[in-house]
């Protein structure tokens, strides 16, 4: 019993890792691509120091969007819920 | 408790499965909604999200779950209307 007691937590562990990690990723991809999009504008042979100033920022201003959305759709479920 | 079957038997770890899918949909449309809610709302980044952002992206999600439902409904409507024979 307590060897299947161990597994069973371990295995939450790796289920609540893979959903983290999962998450990241997608963060990332979306990241990349618009903030590509928004600062790579004339793709030259390096990135110059404008393009890694801009690239910085949207990477901050993204993740403020995430939250932003994060909150403002928390808040629109707890409101349905709350009908019924 | 065999040591293969554990979800099946386990109560405790079905229910932990099922928030956890739960919390990874939440999550896959909160990327969702910032994807779309980015294009329309985001023009140069910069320093920090200004009020009239914050606001576009807020309305932006409100909005989209509007559409969601009346496009739901209306589609509910119309299937009664054509007796949903066709589809």
């Amino acid at each position: 019993m307590a060897m299947a007691n161990v597994d069973k937590g371990e295995l939450m562990e790796q289920v609540k890792q893979q959903v983290a990690v999962a998450n990241a990723q997608e963060l990332l991809t979306q990241m990349t691509q618009k903030c590509f999009k928004k600062c790579v504008n004339k793709p030259g042979t390096s990135l110059d120091s404008s393009e890694q100033k801009c690239i910085s920022m949207c990477m901050d201003r993204f993740m403020d969007s995430w939250n932003l959305i994060s909150r403002t759709y928390g808040q629109r479920l707890r409101r349905e819920q709350s009908k019924f | 408790m065999s040591d293969f079957d554990v979800s099946g038997n386990d109560k405790e770890l079905q229910e932990f499965l099922m928030i956890e899918k739960e919390k990874a949909q939440v999550n896959a449309q909160i990327h969702e909604f910032n994807e779309i809610c980015w294009e329309k709302c985001i023009g140069k980044p910069s320093t920090k999200l200004d009020h009239a952002t914050e606001t576009c992206l807020s309305n932006c999600v409100d909005r989209f779950i509007d559409t969601s439902l009346l496009i739901t409904q209306r589609f509910a409507q119309m299937l009664q209307k054509r007796g949903g024979g066709d589809l």
